[in-house]
């Protein structure tokens, strides 16, 4: 299998990180090789925050190279601008829009609907090990909102995936 | 701790601090900084004794009088910090240590958060201490074990080079076993080995050099650098995150990437020279690398001047291997940090805006005061610097100019370093008086939100003594010491601000407001405490 590169955008405060830690700990959890990295201090102030996630057999740099990511999931559209250029040519960005106004349980959890999104087109990633994931993020009342955001955003993936 | 088998997905920092606990590290000292904040957090949630220093001269001092009496130690300090712990690192070069001394440096080329990108690689050479470099979180983890057994072989401190990409970045990290600390604690008299007046510093100097000529041979063949097969015709010489760029940039070239890069394997370097036929050195920062090797006389190829600046990536190690020019100033950039909607610092800030003050800033989040909407901080140099940069600027200004010289300072800054500028502006008042202003949110914002000496609490949650600046301001015979807050009462702050820049006497003005995001943190502590002896 080819190396996998993820980059999650957004704003301080929306859950940028938790995203990616998820993203990368259910990749760990399918035994691949990972590599995360993203800027962590001045960014947290309400800045823009990108992560990027890298998973497959053996991964070098931490940081996904310009034009090599496979996808890129953007938790508020205006961060699309300022990342496209890591997007490989031809592949289209996941922004909030992509959910087509879907309800959320609690809209802290877009960032773990937008996982769910993400999750349809990453075939090597089994939902077991999402599902792990998620519960080892989060806990009480939180973990099962989360777990719904989570089949919500993987379920239009898959409708979208289904149409294409 | 399962040896070999156990797989972990850890960041740099925190590999660093699994195996300082595995090692038996008896105590970690530092003074929160970015990218190093989380290696004490880490050691602490895992049972480790650490400790918030007020600064990070403290903080290796202190590491160093835990080495001197045979226990193993780490000190942890982001770039900058070392130029304040510079002054004990260079001595106790001299003077060795007896237990592991672990002394981490974490680099931040592109100032993700830093005032500068000072390559602290020239530390190493300059007080003459042995020097690794991790790639990732598994070499975090092997090279903090290798640096307390290499401390301990030959008694001298070492630096552990860390950089942003390598503590904050997360990957997998199979943990080794660890040997454990050589000795137990106790202290032998060795006043001619740790008294360092001139006629016992001389010959120590001369013990240094012969301890790094031995770790330089034994750097040879330590297994600390390796060459990664590849074609003879394209060479590359790297360490640190650069050698993972650089493997990613060019898969079939040939690499020697350096682990130990001081003392540098200068044999093995041109051994691997004459293996190639194009030999490159790919390296983040200043052309330190190539500068050594060259000054050895060997004739290598060096990145051009343009990569100096920022953090490498692949794409940029590529335009380097190709001889291509830069293009990475053409990105766009995201939105800059700005301080939180309803923080105690707005209003102040606002107000020096309104009065047109001069304002000599320190570091911290009240930095942002500097950027838009509030354009209001003159000057940020390096912690501390408040205080007496606002001094001098008073004692040449035109007496009109100097009266609106404010300096504002943090907390945690204060208590790092702010405290001598106190000093100085009792000691030798310019003749306008001046103002200093103490913003104490009651925590270390910036950097996560850490305590320190005027906090109440250790860095491990538990209560300690809280000194408050307005008391050390009064026990220094400042006779106009003020407290306010200035979201309950913006235009008493306002009035007493003019007031005191009126009155040409020394003034402190703690502006007292705690942090929003900490009164958080520490509501939900409460509440799992409370939960805690519930359950109990």
């Amino acid at each position: 299998m080819k190396n996998v590169n993820v980059v999650i955008a957004g704003l301080g405060g929306q859950g940028v990180i938790k995203a990616s830690d998820i993203l990368a700990d259910a990749a760990f959890r399918a035994g691949f090789d990972v590599k995360k990295s993203e800027l962590h201090g001045m960014s947290q102030r309400g800045g823009s925050v990108s992560s990027d996630v890298r998973f497959g057999a053996g991964i070098l740099s931490p940081m996904v190279p310009e034009g090599e990511a496979d996808a890129l999931v953007a938790l508020d559209k205006d961060q699309v601008a300022v990342n496209r250029h890591m997007l490989r040519p031809g592949v289209a960005p996941l922004d909030p829009d992509s959910l087509g106004g879907a309800k959320l349980p609690d809209r802290k959890s877009l960032n773990v609907a937008m996982l769910g999104l993400l999750s349809a087109g990453l075939e090597d990633l089994p939902e077991s090990a999402w599902l792990e994931a998620l519960d080892a993020a989060f806990s009480g009342g939180a973990a099962a909102a989360n777990r719904e955001a989570f089949r919500t955003g993987r379920s239009i993936g898959e409708a979208i995936k289904e149409k294409a | 701790m399962e040896p070999d088998t156990e797989r972990i997905l850890l960041s740099g920092d925190e590999a660093v601090a699994l195996a300082a606990r595995s090692a038996g590290v008896a105590l970690g000292a530092g003074y929160p900084g970015t990218p190093s904040t989380e290696i004490l957090e880490a050691f602490s949630a895992l049972g480790g004794r650490a400790e918030w220093a007020p600064n990070e001269k403290a903080a290796l001092e202190v590491a160093i009088g835990a080495a001197f009496a045979g226990a193993r130690a780490i000190a942890t300090m982001k770039h900058v910090g070392l130029n304040v712990a510079a002054d004990p690192l260079f001595t106790a070069a001299y003077t060795g240590v007896k237990g592991g001394l672990a002394v981490v440096t974490a680099d931040d080329p592109g100032m993700a958060s830093s005032q500068n990108e000072q390559d602290n690689r020239h530390y190493a050479r300059a007080a003459g201490v042995p020097m690794l470099e991790p790639a990732d979180s598994q070499e975090a983890h092997d090279f903090t074990l290798a640096a307390l057994e290499i401390s301990e072989r030959w008694g001298i401190p070492v630096l552990l080079r860390m950089t942003t990409r390598v503590c904050h970045s997360k990957t997998v990290v199979r943990p080794r076993a660890a040997s454990g600390p050589a000795m137990q604690p106790h202290f032998e008299r060795d006043i001619r080995g740790l008294v360092m007046v001139p006629a016992y510093a001389r010959p120590a100097h001369r013990r240094l050099r012969k301890k790094l000529a031995e770790i330089a041979a034994w750097n040879e063949t330590s297994g600390m650098n390796v060459i990664l097969p590849g074609d003879a015709s394209r060479g590359i010489i790297a360490s640190g995150i650069s050698a993972m760029h650089a493997r990613e940039a060019d898969p079939g070239a040939r690499m020697l990437k350096l682990g130990c890069t001081h003392p540098l394997p200068m044999n093995a370097i041109r051994d691997f020279a004459a293996s190639v036929r194009r030999c490159t050195v790919i390296e983040e920062g200043d052309p330190w690398l190539a500068g050594e090797i060259r000054a050895a006389g060997m004739t290598v190829e060096a990145k051009p001047e343009e990569y100096r600046f920022g953090e490498l990536t692949v794409n940029r190690v590529r335009r380097i291997l190709r001889g291509e020019p830069d293009s990475a100033a053409a990105l766009p950039r995201g939105n800059p940090p700005q301080l939180c909607p309803g923080c105690p610092h707005r209003v102040v800030f606002e107000t020096l805006g309104r009065l047109r003050c001069i304002v000599a800033g320190d570091i911290g989040c009240y930095t942002l005061g500097a950027l838009p909407p509030f354009e209001a901080m003159d000057t940020c140099v390096c912690m501390g610097a408040s205080i007496t940069v606002g001094l001098g600027m008073r004692k040449v200004l035109p007496a009109a100019e100097a009266a609106r010289v404010v300096s504002v300072t943090g907390d945690s800054t204060f208590m790092h370093s702010g405290i001598p500028g106190l000093l100085e502006m009792v000691y030798n008042p310019p003749e306008t008086g001046h103002v200093a202003l103490i913003l104490d949110n009651g925590t270390t914002a910036m950097t996560g939100l850490q305590e320190h000496p005027g906090t109440g609490r250790s860095l491990a949650g538990e209560p300690a003594a809280a000194v408050l600046p307005e008391r050390l301001a009064e026990a220094m015979g400042i006779e106009r010491v003020f407290v306010a807050d200035p979201v309950a009462d913006a235009a008493g702050f306002e009035r007493l601000l003019r007031e005191s820049l009126d009155c040409r006497k020394p003034s402190v003005i703690v502006v007292r407001r705690p942090c929003l995001l900490s009164a958080r943190k520490l509501k939900a502590a409460a509440r799992r405490a409370e939960e805690g002896a519930r359950s109990r």
